[in-house]
């Protein structure tokens, strides 16, 4: 990925200006309207989703001593509404959610955001780490499969993606804990730590990040250690998918003339690949850095479990085996968010790189 | 989790070359899978060795000559469970993406054909579908329908449908103005006849390969709602929830290996596959077993 962002080599680079352009501040504007119609987009349907809930909401949340007292019940309904038509009610949940009230877990008995808070420090520094790692092979593999194309290597590498594409999350998490921790012993089989040691100081929830910002060492690779092998886990699919992807997107660019005539005025191949070819073909792969994203979330809600990894993959797995409404539509609505955001954000990222689509 | 699909714009009327893409090994080895797990599911109580419901061995044994797969927690032999599961999760997901590429497409169509509104509202949907990542919003309206197969694969389909409608839509835009519809229309053609003759068989092909693909997310999907413990209930061999009851017996690693490699195995043939049917419909960055660099 380190390209010079210019198509001659030989040129020198004009600086760009820091001033954002008018079309790239409207292209900013219709962004933003769009995400934020499909935020609330996204409420809508968790809210009618959540109506439509079979099991007696007041029973589910008070638990069925409350249940039985009137007044609980009746200041239960006045808080969420539950007396109200539904419209108003709607906006009722507009406004919890707004402020970050999205109702009570039936299982934990606290605030659904009170345990997101919680729990996402750990899901966080696992997807980064998933994502980094899978955006690294990915690309690489992409490329080395694209430069040779229809080689041996090429055929390997595709029938390798598509195996890694094709493997269950959960199953894949299963057998490399069985052969990594229980046959092996090469990896912790469990946590964000060993049994018994502290977390670092709290600074931004990400261990990694803490251990180095208190100066301990050993601390931080012992985070590493636990975070290997369910990173690596979640990499697995977008490895794989990444893999692909580059791969078409690098094949599509390589056939231009402008490739040709970079090769025909004798400029060495791996200026060829780097300034002409990559930086073409790599804009079209960040978009679906966002989709890797959106992959690496849901597979934390089938992986962390096995891992006994404390995030909000493993509260949603409590919750749907529980059938914990509230505290599935809230990770459901905090995932969406996360989702749309970063959709949001790669949208941006390629109307910096690549000017052409401000105008579509 | 799906994969972005690449599609072709065809700006002339495609020639349809299916040789090649059945010589290549890959769609060979896909289709002698899947063929193999479709024959599985229709004879399964003639291969099963034994019930796969019956509780009559020794729990947890070891692979063996006996039990090929050991046997699981209850005394049930997991080769059997294996085999009976392909019923169940086979069928299920070739109905749901039946159904999801007809609700899809038909939306699709009428989107792309009415334009205006009608486009708007449709396209909306989808949108708002695809802001969730796929298990999660099926895993909420599993949630709300209740436990169980048929409410997880609705909500499969659910998730599924709004892929063929922007697919649908996009090519019935884009064929619908391309040249050849356009001179077939001007010479004469009545508009039935170019649908059929000129528009569908265009349409056809992607979505033929999007269904393929679409089989393996919804084997992995159906799976992943089971060991969410959503879909299939006990004592249904499902392979998701068997692999699930494996993670909970973690030492006896018979119990959640084999039902995984089933998944496995389907979800691999379904995309061998559709990868090569999308090589016959999109040439530019097509694998191919014979050298022929540009």
């Amino acid at each position: 990925m380190t390209t010079a962002p210019t198509a001659l080599a030989d040129a020198p680079r004009a600086r760009r200006s820091l001033v954002p352009s008018p079309s790239f501040l409207r292209f900013l504007g219709r962004r933003l309207v769009a995400l934020v119609l499909l935020a609330i987009g996204i409420t809508l349907v968790v809210f009618v989703l959540t109506q439509l809930v079979p099991t007696n909401a007041v029973t589910a949340n008070l638990g069925e001593q409350a249940a039985g007292d009137p007044a609980a019940v009746a200041s239960f309904k006045r808080h969420y509404g539950l007396d109200r038509p539904l419209p108003v009610r709607y906006v009722l949940y507009l406004k919890h959610v707004a402020e970050g009230d999205l109702g009570q877990s039936a299982l934990t008995h606290d605030a659904v955001t009170h345990d997101l808070g919680q729990f996402i420090p750990a899901t966080a520094e696992l997807a980064i780490v998933s994502v980094l790692l899978a955006a690294i092979l990915g690309i690489t593999f992409g490329v080395y499969a694209a430069m040779r194309r229809n080689k041996l290597a090429d055929h390997l590498l595709r029938v390798v993606s598509l195996g890694g594409i094709s493997m269950p999350t959960f199953w894949i998490a299963l057998v490399s804990l069985y052969v990594g921790f229980y046959r092996l012993g090469w990896f912790p089989g469990s946590d964000r730590l060993d049994p018994g040691q502290l977390p670092p100081p709290h600074h931004t929830g990400l261990y990694t990040i803490d251990a180095l910002v208190s100066g301990r060492w050993s601390l931080f690779v012992q985070v590493l250690h636990h975070l290997a092998l369910p990173a690596l886990v979640l990499a697995a699919f977008n490895v794989s998918l990444l893999t692909r992807y580059t791969r078409s997107a690098v094949l599509e660019v390589a056939g231009n003339d402008y490739v040709r005539a970079g090769r025909a005025k004798g400029l060495p191949e791996r200026t060829v690949i780097r300034r002409y070819i990559l930086r073409a073909a790599l804009p079209s792969v960040v978009t679906v850095l966002g989709l890797v994203f959106a992959n690496v979330l849901t597979g934390a809600v089938l992986v962390e479990k096995i891992f006994t990894w404390p995030g909000i993959g493993q509260y949603a797995y409590n919750a749907a085996v529980a059938l914990d409404v509230p505290a599935i539509a809230g990770v459901s609505l905090f995932v969406a968010v996360v989702y749309i955001t970063v959709n949001f954000i790669v949208d941006v990222l390629y109307g910096v790189i690549d000017p052409r689509i401000r105008i579509t | 989790m799906s994969e972005p699909l690449a599609l072709p714009r065809f700006r002339r009327r495609p020639r349809l070359r299916l040789g090649p893409a059945w010589r290549q090994p890959l769609a060979i080895a896909g289709a002698t899978i899947a063929v193999a797990w479709f024959l599985i599911a229709i004879f399964a109580p003639l291969v099963a060795p034994y019930d796969p419901l019956a509780q009559s061995f020794t729990p947890t044994q070891a692979p063996s000559g006996a039990h090929l797969f050991g046997t699981d927690e209850l005394g049930r032999d997991v080769l059997s469970r294996v085999i009976f599961g392909a019923r169940i999760t086979i069928p299920i997901a070739l109905l749901l993406v039946g159904l999801a590429a007809a609700i899809g497409g038909l939306l699709g169509a009428v989107a792309g054909y009415l334009r205006g509104i009608a486009d708007g509202l449709v396209m909306r949907i989808a949108d708002l579908v695809f802001a969730f990542p796929p298990i999660i919003l099926a895993m909420v309206v599993t949630a709300v329908l209740g436990r169980g197969l048929r409410n997880a694969a609705l909500a499969i389909v659910v998730v599924a449908w709004p892929s063929y409608a922007r697919v649908v839509r996009g090519l019935v835009l884009s064929v619908g103005d391309a040249e050849y519809v356009q001179s077939a229309r001007l010479l004469g053609a009545s508009a039935r006849r170019a649908l059929f003759r000129d528009v569908l068989p265009n349409i056809a092909g992607p979505v033929l390969v999007l269904m393929t693909l679409d089989l393996a997310n919804a084997t992995l999907l159906l799976s992943g709602l089971s060991f969410l413990g959503l879909g299939a209930q006990p004592p249904h061999p499902e392979w998701g929830s068997m692999v699930a009851t494996g993670t909970q017996y973690f030492q006896f690693w018979w119990m959640g290996t084999f039902p995984g490699l089933a998944i496995f195995t389907a979800v691999l043939a379904f995309n061998f596959l559709g990868d090569s049917l999308r090589d016959v419909f999109d040439p530019q960055t097509a694998w191919r077993s014979e050298d022929t660099q540009d």
